[in-house]
This record gives C-alpha cells, structure tokens and sequence, in this order.
C-alpha cells in the first residue's frame, strides 16, 4: 500500500504525565501501575507509580485509581459522509468515538454516493484530513454502488488508501461475486469484510423471528439468515484461502461456523457488537426504534454464544456497527423505523458494566478486543510503550454515569443504552499522540 | 380507561364491563331514533392509513350514535401521500383537538406511539399485524350475548394466523375470558411461537370437532402470490370450513369479509350456525361502548371535564335512559 490508510486533521502533540495510572495493556504483558510520560505525542518514559519528574510545560494528571488501556479501535463505524451529513460527519463521529476511548476508526462505505472509486475516496481522505478529531481509515465497497455485481478497482482503491473492502449493510449474496473478489484479494491486498444475510430468508423482517416477534406481529429474520451465509463464504474464503472478516455476528450458528473454519486454518475473523453482547430481542418488545438494529437482537443462547466466542478468541474484536440516524428518521413506527443504533460512546462501559463487573469476563480479555480490530483490518495495534506514539484511553471504572445525560459527541442520540446507568467513564483520549478527549469534569493540572 | 391499544392491557373485569356497557347500548340500535346524547360536543377522529369499510363506518356509526362529531381522516389523497411523517401527521391533527383518534396504520405498535404526540384518547383500530382489540372485544360480546359465558369454551382460530392482527387480538381476549385456544392453518402461515400466547398449534383440522366454536381467518389472494401456500384451491382442500367440517353443534365466527369457496363455504356462512352477521351488529355496540369508556368515563385530559365540548350536562352514567 502507498499510503498511510489512516487519516486525521493536524493537531498539537501532547506533552503529558499521567501519576500513578494502572496500565492494563494485555497485548503487551502490562497490568500494574505506573508513570506514563507522554512529550511530542510520544510514550517518553514509563516508570515506577510516583517516580517520573514532569518536565516544564507538561500537563500533570492524577491517574490514582485510574485505569489506563491502549485505545480502542473500532473495525465498524458508519460516519455517514458523504450524503447523510445530517446523521453524522467525519468530525462528530471521529469526536464520538475519541469519547468512547477510540483512538482510530474504520468507516464503512455505505455512504451517498457509495465508496467504490478512487477520485470519492480520495477526497474523504482529503476532508478527513481537515476535519477528523482522531485517525479514520476508509473501506472500499466490495461491489459498485453495493449492487453485488461488478468488482470495484480494488487495486486501484487500494493504491489510493482503501483498508479493505465491505458492502457493509448488504450481503454479496451472489457466491460467484465474492468468490472474484477473494480471488482479486491476491493482487491487491485488504481484508474483505462482510454483512452476512440471505435476503431471501430476510425480507420483510424487522426484528429477530421469535416469541417476541410472533407475540408483536412483526416479521422476523430467522438466525440461519445470518449463519447459512457465514458457513458459506467460510468455505469460499478456504478454497480461496482468502481473507475474510465476518461482521456483526448475531447468532449461535454463525459462531459455530467460524469456529469450524478456524480449526481447518482458514483465514477467517469476526467480530460481535456491544449490543448483541449485552441485549436479546427482549429489549424489543416496547417497540424502541433504538433497539431496531442489523442483524437484529437475538436470543439469550445466542448472546451467550458471542460471550463465548469473545472468551475464547474464535472472536477477535468488539465492534460497534455505530450507525447514527436523526431523530426525526427513527421517530417511526418501528417497522418503518431505519436500522442501526450509535455505539462509540457507551460501547466500553455498556460491556465492562454487563460482563466484566458481573464477572462474566475478565478485564484483559475485554480490553484486547477492543483493541483487537486494528491488526484484522492490517492496522498497527495501539499498544504502552516507550518510542511509540501516544494511543491511549484513561479510564474511571468506578465512576457511575447515565448514557446520555449530558447528550452525546454524536450528531445523533439512537443510542440502544440510552439512559442506562453504567460504570466505566473515559476521562481522557490520545490518538496519534494528541489529546482527542477530555471528559467534561475531569480536572487538568498544568505542572 | 385512557385509551384502548391491546387486549394485553385488559383483564377480565375490564372485558365484562366493556361488553356489559356494550348490552346496555343495544336497546339503542332498536330504537326509531337510534342516538343518545352521551358525546355531544366531542369529536372523534377516524384516521385510517390502510384501507377499511366495515371497520371505519362501525366505529363512525358508534361515534354518531352517541352524538359525537366524527371527523375521518383517509391516508390516501392526503398530505400523507405528500411524504408527511406520522408525528407530523398526528400534530397536525391533534392542533384540532379531536377527543379521541381512532387509529388504523399497518405498522405494529404505532396506536401506543401516537400517544406520545397528542392528549386525544386513543382506539387502535388495527396496528399492523400485531393486534386489532375491538374485533376481539366484539367477537368476545358476541359469544357471551349467545352462549352466557366463555368459560371452559374450546375455540379453534383457522388460517392465516401469521399475517392477522384478529388472531393476536382474538387469543388473548379469549383466554382472558377463560376459553381454551387452539391455531390451526398451513405450517407456512402459522408461526410456530405463536404458541407463547398460551394457545394450542395444529396443522391440520383433524381435531377440528372438538371445538364449541369454529373461527375461520380471512385468506388473502396475496399470500398465494408470495407462495405461502401452493394454490387456494389446496388451502380450501384442507382448511376450508364447509358443512361437512363444521359440525351441528359447533359455532361459526368470521371476521369479514368473507372469500366465499376459499377459507368459508358460501352454505355454511349462510347456515344456522354462522354467527357472522351477529359480530357485524355486535361491531357497532362495542365500539360505542369503548368510545364512551375512553371519552366519558375515564379520567385524563380528554374527559368531558377537561375538553372543550365540555357543560353539556349529557355525561350520565347510564346514557341509555337519556335517549337523544
């Protein structure tokens, strides 16, 4: 690739200390406390808690009781630009994620127009240039105009900055197309992610199909819309010996089948949503259009299912499919109601609050597939350490904060933990070696 | 009551008052002047966003029989079509201060939405396949006008299950009334989960004669289309009620309208045991009744009190000795 695939708006380097924070990089064999030194964006020094000097013009921070992890990386984003700036552009989506403790994004392609040529990706990069508060990597449709037909120039969109490929929202449902596209992968290098749904088992559904969905009388998507696929292009990707990454996983079947695909040594990943690790349809049942999403919320067997694939590696990252709608779009009958609900902002503390405070998942685990998107799209993985550039989140596990209360970084609010009372508040972001977020009581110390 | 937007909102007690208050309008219908003045001076709205004739001319004939104004309001031709949001929509409407919205759209849920947007009472008239409660509560008024009590009643609900609204509707009001359930139809167009409404499921009518009553769902053309069946005429070799199914002792419902030689026989819809035309005039009581609950008897912002057709004087409780 000739270019960085990552982007961002010029901003000045930091130069902080951060005292006493406990480091948990699980990447890197870190979990204790210490001094982080940042100067010119750079991880200075790391020593001993209380033992680390500021020097002059270094910003001080207490990180006593504070937990400082590598930042996120979110695989999954939709920012919306170009066309549906009304929803979400590259400056409040990159903003809403550095809240979320992100410290580089990937944007999928479903925008207006669609990213399938060189000359549209070549001036989001431009734009994002200007405007993103954090990195953003972009992703190339799969197909032109996400039709599922005719290969984009994957090489050439590669050659301009394409981490990869998606028809993310759209399923490449013609096997022959996929096929074309992993065998081109060969020339030109980049994960291709896909959004695994069979429209012919569905169309017409709204929520997930079953005893909520046939107490409601609303149309439902069986799970095997979703797993017949990922066991079918797990063996395309095989015979292939293909890159694949699977989107969104919803179900118990899909999980399964990439576990299977796994064990034959295919090149196969996936990622799971804070939504469908924290949700069942369930949370469907008074109709919130905030909770109308796709794939849709499952079963309880399925979400425990993704809880197991994220324990055990089968999935390697958590993704928040952030999908930002305007109120008056999701102001719907649900049926009518578009899909997708915003996640950069509770993503951390919606799966620290469920899973990890209960008991359900270790810290570490957590954290690393939060981290863990970046090396499944070819990004570098931001990682506590000396000589590197500064990407980390600080982190207050203890304080207790309601999704929402002060609005969000988002241009939209379609967020499905909206309201929820959560423990796990980002405090501070460093992307790239700037500080891309602050929270709003969170105290600065000038030394 | 506030509004009426499920039967899962009512108990039995509220199902008996509503049919009790139901049977105490019925003296009205035979009147020469078949009106009282229980809602003069309040305006109810009928706002349909799907097609309906019987539905909508019940409910108008209801409104007028007690003396309320009745404004309809048809999605078609409106500024609906023009791309108007339903809030929009329901804004604008409500700007009117219509007492009560009687509300027909084919989105599930969007009667409980729209009681968000206005003070106006609201009468779900159909959400799209999720519930239709009056044609449950007038099914429910009709059996118990005929047969006393629903109690230990074994009712079968044959067709097209996955696609009605009745059916939801209609299941939970049965059970709540104390009669047992079973849904019967082709395995394509009966949900499997349906069965967490506490009914029974079968796919087919061979246990049909154990039932008091005999339910048959209306069978749309267009499901044939979308191939949820192979042909009509198969479904009727085995779903369609005809004198040979239905036994002597078994009672006929139907929510109309009917496709005669599909899901009913043209001789038993006709036949001693149908009940069909008794829902019909059924149809119109109970929604007076459900007007009145919601218009003159509850409490909120939309009782007489409160609204501006107010100090009229006509809000006794027993409308039927106050005859227009």
């Amino acid at each position: 690739m000739s270019l960085d695939p990552l982007v961002r708006a010029p901003a000045q380097d930091a130069d902080v200390l951060l005292r006493r924070v406990h480091v948990l990089d699980p990447r890197a064999g870190i979990d204790a406390p210490h001094d982080v030194l940042v100067r010119a964006g750079q991880v200075a020094e790391i020593g001993a808690p209380g033992t680390l000097e500021a020097p002059a013009g270094t910003e001080e921070v207490d990180g006593e009781g504070k937990h400082l992890f590598p930042g996120f990386v979110d695989p999954h984003v939709h920012l919306r630009t170009p066309g549906q700036e009304h929803k979400e552009d590259l400056e409040t989506g990159t903003r809403s994620a550095a809240a979320g403790g992100y410290c580089a994004v990937v944007a999928m392609p479903n925008t207006s127009p669609v990213v399938d040529s060189s000359s549209l990706l070549g001036s989001l990069r431009d734009l994002a240039s200007r405007l993103a508060r954090i990195p953003v990597g972009f992703t190339a449709a799969i197909t032109l105009g996400l039709e599922g037909q005719h290969l984009t120039e994957m090489a050439e969109l590669r050659q301009a900055g394409a981490v990869g490929f998606t028809d993310d929202g759209r399923p490449v449902t013609d096997a022959g197309v996929l096929r074309k596209a992993l065998q081109y992968q060969r020339l030109c290098g980049g994960v291709i992610a896909l959004h695994e749904e069979d429209p012919a088992l569905s169309a017409g559904g709204s929520m997930r199909e079953g005893s909520v969905s046939a107490r409601l009388g609303i149309a439902g998507v069986p799970w095997l819309s979703e797993s017949t696929m990922v066991a079918r292009d797990a063996a395309i990707a095989g015979y292939e010996d293909g890159r694949l990454h699977f989107q969104h996983l919803s179900c118990v079947a899909s999980v399964d089948a990439l576990r299977d695909a796994k064990a034959r040594g295919f090149k196969v990943s996936g990622e799971a949503s804070p939504h469908h690790l924290c949700l069942t349809h369930e949370a469907v049942r008074d109709l919130d259009t905030s909770m109308k999403m796709n794939p849709p919320l499952g079963f309880e067997e399925d979400r425990q299912a993704l809880i197991e694939g994220v324990r055990d590696g089968t999935i390697e990252t958590i993704a928040t499919d952030h999908a930002p709608h305007a109120r008056d779009e999701k102001e719907m009958p649900f049926e009518q109601a578009p899909m997708g609900t915003t996640g950069l902002e509770s993503a951390f503390a919606a799966v620290y609050s469920e899973l990890v405070r209960p008991g359900v998942l270790p810290l570490d685990i957590v954290v690393d597939r939060l981290i863990g998107g970046a090396a499944l799209m070819g990004l570098p993985t931001p990682t506590v350490a000396v000589g590197e550039r500064a990407n980390l989140c600080l982190v207050d596990l203890e304080r207790a904060w309601t999704v929402g209360e002060h609005g969000y970084e988002s241009k939209s609010g379609n967020c499905c933990f909206h309201g929820r009372r959560f423990h796990g508040r980002v405090l501070m972001t460093l992307a790239d070696g700037v500080v891309a977020y602050r929270e709003r009581s969170f105290a600065v110390h000038a030394a | 009551m506030k509004h009426l937007l499920s039967i899962e909102d009512l108990d039995r007690a509220a199902i008996e008052r509503l049919c009790d208050r139901a049977a105490s309008f019925a003296e009205v219908a035979d009147r020469p002047i078949k009106k009282v003045p229980a809602l003069r001076g309040r305006t109810v709205l009928n706002l349909f966003y799907e097609s309906s004739t019987r539905t909508r001319s019940s409910f108008e004939l209801a409104a007028k029989r007690l003396s309320a104004d009745v404004v309809n309001f048809a999605a078609s031709g409106s500024s609906v079509e023009k791309g108007e949001s339903l809030r929009d929509t329901v804004q604008t409407l409500a700007a009117h201060q219509p007492h009560a919205i009687v509300i027909r759209t084919p989105w599930a849920g969007a009667s409980k939405l729209i009681t968000q947007w206005t003070d106006a009472a609201i009468v779900n008239a159909g959400d799209g396949q999720h519930e239709h409660p009056t044609q449950a509560l007038l099914d429910v008024y009709t059996l118990r006008d005929r047969l006393g009590s629903l109690d230990g009643l074994n009712v079968w609900i044959v067709g097209d299950v996955r696609h009605s609204r009745v059916a939801r509707s209609l299941v939970l009001a049965l059970q709540t009334m104390g009669a047992t359930v079973t849904v019967a139809g082709p395995p394509t167009l009966v949900p499997q989960d349906i069965a967490v409404l506490g009914c029974q499921v079968r796919y087919s009518l061979d246990e049909l004669p154990q039932a008091d009553v005999v339910y048959a769902l209306r069978m749309q053309n267009e499901r044939m289309k979308q191939a949820y069946v192979p042909s009509l005429r198969e479904y009727a070799a085995n779903y369609q009620i005809d004198s040979r199914r239905l036994g002597a002792r078994q009672l006929l419902m139907h929510p109309g309208p009917v496709n005669r030689g599909v899901e009913l026989a043209g001789d038993v819809v006709d036949g001693p045991r149908s009940l069909i035309l008794d829902q019909v005039r059924a149809g119109v009581l109970v929604r007076m009744a459900v007007l009145y609950e919601v218009l003159a008897s509850g409490g909120g912002p939309s009782t007489p009190a409160s609204g501006p057709g107010r100090g009229r004087g006509t809000d006794h409780p027993n409308p039927e000795l106050h005859p227009a």
